[in-house]
């Protein structure tokens, strides 16, 4: 076991960890924070994407002690501070871009990736952005539709309803 | 314009504000103080005699609480199979044990052999490595048709073959189909494979069991979706635990697509386990694990055979179908290839004569069940995949074919040769409809746009009938059905006037939280936010069915409708005794009741809390209280059908397949929440185009699972998919259900795959390349490429 | 997977010294060693990363072309390397996924050398030197077949020097699941000749095309690919696709690269 610290959500975390223990495992066992989501064992699906520094990662690969000092941004983090649903999250309601909500966490992780370096994205840039992450439920359209929305663009170069 | 949380509204569903928040609750969230972990010890080995298991190293390891093997379940049951199909000489199928760890055989790649049950998961695995088992190989049995050979070596060998059933239906007619073969004008011809697919909702499968030994309770967290049979299934045929003293509880469960339907081992397992153990155990699946132990779908071998006359009528169709059942019976397992396929041999088309012969054979390979469609897919795409020939053969339009053959809309209700009446439809109008929204007419120029770039453009149609909310359980009792197939609903008004439903349906991405609120609010006349929709957990919902099928609106939203019309009657009474009127002048609009032709009036609270607070109540006449459950069980299936219109571009130097634009004209008769309907849509067309061009589970010679994991089963992905354009404006209503509505969560896995490789074909054919009259799906870069390249 | 002591030195020489322990491994991104731990099919004792040492980070110009440190990860080098070297920038923006570019190293997919991998094609076809903390590799002698490289035990990759060509692309064609290489190739134009190297397809791992070279060499143009052809051999074949698809796909994919580059 080792000591690893870093900063989740904004607050500074201590724990023992052996050297195996994922990112992810850290996350959901150690912090309770069970938004991040296993939905593979092959780095595949992105359901445990989180922030590392501000870098889209997939939190089952990557060891916890490989981020020790680092600062860390979990689905549980992403709302506004008076717990409002951020714009991102508010596109996805807004949008239908979730059903059964396990890729969720990942889709949101990875749009506000996308946003922070490309606030206005085309269709093409979302959908090839989002290729690490799976969701089996909405066929994707409404999430491609979601994004488009919270960067504040017109959703109706996205084929009709 | 419906008003926001009513019926017909966009309302947006309040279950996201905790799955975007990473608030949701799944099984995997669920983690009991002083819980063990269990890991599974799979056989890797398709087929194999079980010599020897050795658990003692395993035992003295770190952390083990106890390995248990097939000898710790001595006098537990097998998993049941839910559904007994009768075969064509009337006889019942042959239905193998399926012990819940592997006994004296395995028989899959996958197959549970031990448990090994630790401290922590990762001390499990470790002693799993220590689990010592010997098998002497057996050869495996994979290629269906050899199963059947007299010298095939047998999967089980209490049974005289690898055959579970050889069904015919309708049986009396297959003389006369032979008769309207043998005086056809043309025949068209088509061998196909209806690739194995595997669920992968995204969520594993997780299973959490607890026992109480003070009160004898049994709870299992459990990722299902239906709850109530686990119980029934579990409790009555494996474990022997009586109803009373086992609650099921499926809380968020991320996605099923039919996958968690069916009990499994690893359920009765945990349940068993905690028990013996004196400790919680859960069980988490690996994604790994998910692709040899959770059931697979489709994998049929069909020959299908159309008969025409000289007018291009169709006269008759016949198949021949061979349907994997893998290694054992899952749940429901032998109703898919029989009552959910034979049944729609007719499709949307006048064909008077229908013969559908169906082999369902055990092999080594994981089970298969129902998944997403489950039956209906593989009767629409043989039948709009012979069609489509059938149309080139002619040389006719393929529109113009099936138009020509199309049930008329004043032929409803139509009774079809193969047992089911279709209520209500009008497939000239989806067609009609497709034509427009993809815009047809302006396909010819885009074709030539695209030969200026090298690229074969090309567009494809299917239409689909498919049948939901499988009923009425007396006929499917008839059928075989060891379950009733109605639905449930308790309706409890709070005396404030707030409501809470309790459903036996199960929401798994559905929006039933949101769509069945807006059911009652209607109903009402109140805020959708005064009702709160409860489901998932036997402890609190009445006996329910759960959600497959496409049933849930169509059945339990009749059940909660009917359970909301009782309340409103007995509301009527109360409100008539406080405002002492006669009842049937009482009206009730938009959460108030007046009396008819006064101003006197008493809102929806008032009557509420009179019913809880009964000072000024008819007590003599009337019990306190108001709480109302009910029961729905439909009189007939529904039918929902649809024109889907798929425009694709075949890179002919690569065979890379890309779906240009897809377009869907359903028609689901009355719409709840259209936002919700149109995500059930645009879904279940990603996993039919998934099917139709990248999933595929394959096993090598030995039985070995190639595609097991995501690195070679190929999931569609944002960028494999184009935005979709997809209406419901065509709208026959139900005839048979208070809503008026018919289901829509499996038709876009239904009726895209032949839309798909119908349009593949199409743009082969406008290159000159009409002698490539079929691939089979996958439509793989690679299996394209060999196509144009035998 | 098995518990591991993980350190993490902050400089080439503590990781050497790191690694000299019995059962010692490094972890660069970790995006297929992890994975692969994880089916329990890779069970090192020691960990040592190297995400952690500053001199093996970076994309600069210098000697003989640009330098890519080893530990950096594939959106840097898609980031920082467009100005220099379009071509090598455009692959590693095209590896994996966002989440994967975030962590991966080019360092690591040297390493491993897989078979499907897009790094070996381009340093093979730059003429790229790997360097490491004892050596410097020359391209052409450093991948040596399938996930097998010069490397010796305990040696790691620090730099790779990239030459920059006059004219250079890579076309990938996806795998459709895993979205590895199913066939990718990489076409380098020097003045003194062209260099087509190409990945995913063989059994023996990346490997340069001679005939296509000399070819493109006196003519850099697709046509002058015309008649030439891959055996399907010596190509995997799985369910994916033949050996003769690949070997037919590497064709077309370099005459693309041909027309991309132009």
């Amino acid at each position: 076991m080792a000591k690893v610290s870093m900063t989740v959500n904004g607050k500074t975390v201590t724990r023992e960890v052996e050297g195996r223990t994922l990112l992810s495992t850290f996350l959901r066992e150690d912090l309770g924070l069970t938004g991040t989501h296993i939905g593979c064992d092959t780095s595949q699906c992105g359901a445990c994407t989180v922030h590392v520094d501000g870098q889209q990662v997939k939190g089952c690969t990557v060891f916890a002690l490989d981020v020790d000092g680092a600062d860390i941004r979990t689905i549980e983090g992403m709302a506004n501070k008076d717990g409002s649903l951020s714009v991102i999250q508010q596109a996805f309601q807004d949008h239908h871009g979730l059903q059964c909500g396990f890729c969720t966490p990942g889709m949101v992780m990875a749009a506000a990736s996308l946003l922070a370096v490309n606030p206005k994205p085309t269709e093409a840039e979302i959908r090839h952005h989002l290729e690490g992450n799976l969701c089996r439920c909405t066929g994707y359209h409404n999430i491609v539709k979601a994004v488009m929305a919270a960067s504040g663009q017109d959703v109706g170069s996205i084929a009709a309803e | 314009m419906p008003k926001d949380g009513g019926i017909g509204a966009s309302t947006k569903r309040r279950e996201d504000v905790r799955f975007l928040t990473g608030k949701g609750r799944y099984t995997d969230d669920i983690n009991i103080r002083g819980q063990a972990y269990a890991w599974f010890v799979r056989s890797d080995v398709a087929h194999g005699r079980i010599d020897r298991i050795d658990t003692s190293a395993a035992e003295a390891m770190p952390g083990v609480v106890k390995v248990f093997t097939a000898a710790d379940f001595a006098g537990v049951g097998g998993i049941p199979c839910g559904w007994q199909v009768t075969d064509r000489f009337g006889k019942p199928m042959q239905e193998p044990k399926h012990p819940v760890l592997a006994d004296g055989k395995v028989r899959h790649v996958g197959d549970p052999i031990a448990v090994v049950v630790a401290d922590t998961l990762e001390e499990a695995r470790d002693a799993a490595e220590a689990v010592v088992i010997d098998i002497t190989e057996l050869p495996p049995v994979l290629d269906m048709k050899a199963a059947l050979s007299a010298d095939s070596p047998k999967v089980h060998e209490e049974l005289s073959s690898n055959l579970c059933y050889d069904w015919g239906f309708v049986e009396e007619n297959k003389g006369a189909v032979e008769e309207a073969f043998k005086a056809a004008a043309h025949v068209t011809t088509l061998e196909l494979v209806n690739n194995r697919l595997v669920a992968n909702p995204m969520e594993p499968r997780v299973a959490v069991g607890d026992y109480e030994s003070h009160s004898g309770n049994h709870t299992l967290y459990t990722t299902s979706q239906n709850p109530h049979v686990i119980r029934l299934l579990m409790g009555a045929f494996v474990l022997g635990i009586p109803e009373h003293k086992l609650r099921v509880v499926a809380p968020d469960v991320g996605g099923g697509f039919g996958s968690k339907i069916y009990h499994y081992a690893e359920e009765a397992f945990v349940t068993f386990a905690a028990k013996q153990v004196g400790r919680p155990v859960k069980w988490t699946s690996t994604r790994s694990e998910a692709f040899i132990s959770d059931a697979q779908g489709r994998d049929h071998v069909t020959k299908i055979e159309l008969a025409l006359d000289a007018q291009n009528n169709f006269t008759a169709v016949r198949t021949e179908t061979y349907a994997n059942m893998g290694a054992y019976l899952s749940t429901f397992a032998p109703s898919i290839p029989t009552w959910l396929h034979g049944t729609l041999m007719a499709g949307n088309y006048r064909t008077p004569l229908i013969y559908v012969n169906v082999k369902a054979v055990f092999t080594n390979t994981v089970p298969v069940d129902a998944y997403r469609g489950a039956g209906r897919p593989e009767a629409t795409f043989q039948l709009e995949r012979v069609i489509d020939k059938a149309a080139r053969e002619l040389g006719v339009d393929p529109v113009e074919l099936r138009r020509q053959n199309f049930i008329k809309p004043d032929q409803f209700p139509y009774q079809t040769p193969v047992a089911v009446v279709y209520d209500t439809g009008n497939y000239h109008a989806t067609m009609d409809k497709l034509l427009q929204i993809s815009d047809r007419a302006g396909f010819e120029a885009r074709a030539a746009e695209s030969r200026a770039r090298g690229k074969w453009r090309g567009f494809g149609v299917a239409h689909y009938i498919e049948a939901c909310g499988i009923a009425p359980s007396n006929l499917v009792g008839q059928l075989g059905a060891r379950a009733g197939l109605y639905e449930s609903a308790t309706v409890r008004v709070n005396a404030t006037g707030s409501i809470s439903v309790f459903t036996g349906s199960h929401s798994h991405g559905q929006g039933h939280e949101t769509s069945f609120a807006q059911v009652v609010a209607e109903l009402i006349g109140i805020d959708a936010g005064q009702v709160e929709i409860v489901h998932g957990d036997t402890s609190n919902t009445p006996m329910g069915m759960g959600t497959y099928g496409s049933r849930s609106l169509a059945v339990g939203g009749s059940a909660i409708v009917k359970a909301t019309n009782k309340i409103i009657n007995k509301a009527k009474k109360i409100a008539a005794h406080l405002m002492e009127a006669s009842e049937a002048d009482i009206e009730l609009k938009d959460g108030k009741f007046t009396v008819a032709g006064t101003d006197k009036s008493v809102d929806w609270a008032g009557v509420t809390l009179a019913a809880y607070v009964p000072h000024n109540y008819p007590l003599e006449s009337m019990e306190p209280g108001l709480e109302e459950t009910a029961f729905y069980d439909p009189s007939n299936f529904t039918y929902p059908s649809g024109g889907y219109g798929c425009e694709v571009e075949v890179d002919p130097e690569t065979g890379k397949v890309t779906i240009l634009a897809f377009s869907a004209a359903d028609d689901f008769g009355n719409i709840v929440n259209p936002m919700i309907v149109e995500g059930q849509v645009q879904g279940g067309l990603a996993q039919g185009i998934g099917q139709a061009l990248l999933e595929n589970c394959v096993y090598d010679e030995n039985g070995q699972l190639l595609s097991g994991s995501f690195m070679d089963y190929a999931m569609p992905r944002a960028d494999d998919l184009p935005s979709f354009n997809v209406d419901h404006s065509c709208c026959t209503p139900c005839t048979h259900n208070p809503l008026g509505v018919k289901g829509c969560g499996e038709a876009g896995a239904i009726g895209s795959p032949p839309a798909v490789v119908n349009a593949v074909i199409d743009a082969i054919h406008r290159a000159g390349r009409t002698d490539v009259t079929h691939i089979d799906m996958p439509l793989t870069p690679s299996r394209v490429w060999q196509a144009l390249n035998a | 997977m098995r518990d591991f002591e993980f350190v993490k030195p902050a400089t080439v020489a503590d990781a050497v010294k790191a690694l000299a322990a019995d059962g010692a491994q490094p972890l660069s991104g970790g995006q297929t060693l992890i994975p692969t731990m994880k089916q329990r099919l890779n069970t090192p004792e020691r960990l040592v990363s190297l995400t952690g040492i500053a001199e093996m980070k970076g994309v600069c110009k210098g000697e003989g072309g640009l330098h890519v440190g080893a530990a950096t990860p594939h959106a840097v080098v898609a980031r920082d390397a467009a100005a220099y070297y379009p071509a090598l920038a455009a692959l590693a923006g095209g590896i994996g996924d966002p989440a994967v570019r975030s962590r991966g190293t080019i360092g690591g997919s040297l390493a491993n050398n897989d078979p499907s991998a897009c790094y070996p094609s381009a340093a093979l076809a730059s003429g790229a030197t790997i360097v490491t903390n004892t050596r410097k590799i020359a391209a052409d002698d450093y991948f040596q077949g399938l996930f097998s490289t010069a490397l010796e035990e305990g040696e790691i990759i620090t730099e790779v020097r990239f030459p920059i060509p006059e004219k250079a692309a890579y076309v990938k064609f996806n795998q459709p699941a895993s979205r590895f290489a199913l066939a990718g190739v990489f076409v380098a134009k020097f003045s003194g000749g062209v260099r087509v190297a190409i990945t995913g397809a063989s059994n023996d791992g990346v490997f340069r095309w001679a005939e296509a070279e000399s070819a493109l060499g006196a003519n850099f143009a697709p046509s002058s690919l015309e008649g030439l052809n891959l055996s399907g051999d010596d190509m995997i074949s799985d369910l994916h696709g033949t050996g003769a698809y690949r070997a037919h796909l590497a064709k077309v994919l370099t005459k693309r690269a041909v027309i991309a580059a132009s």
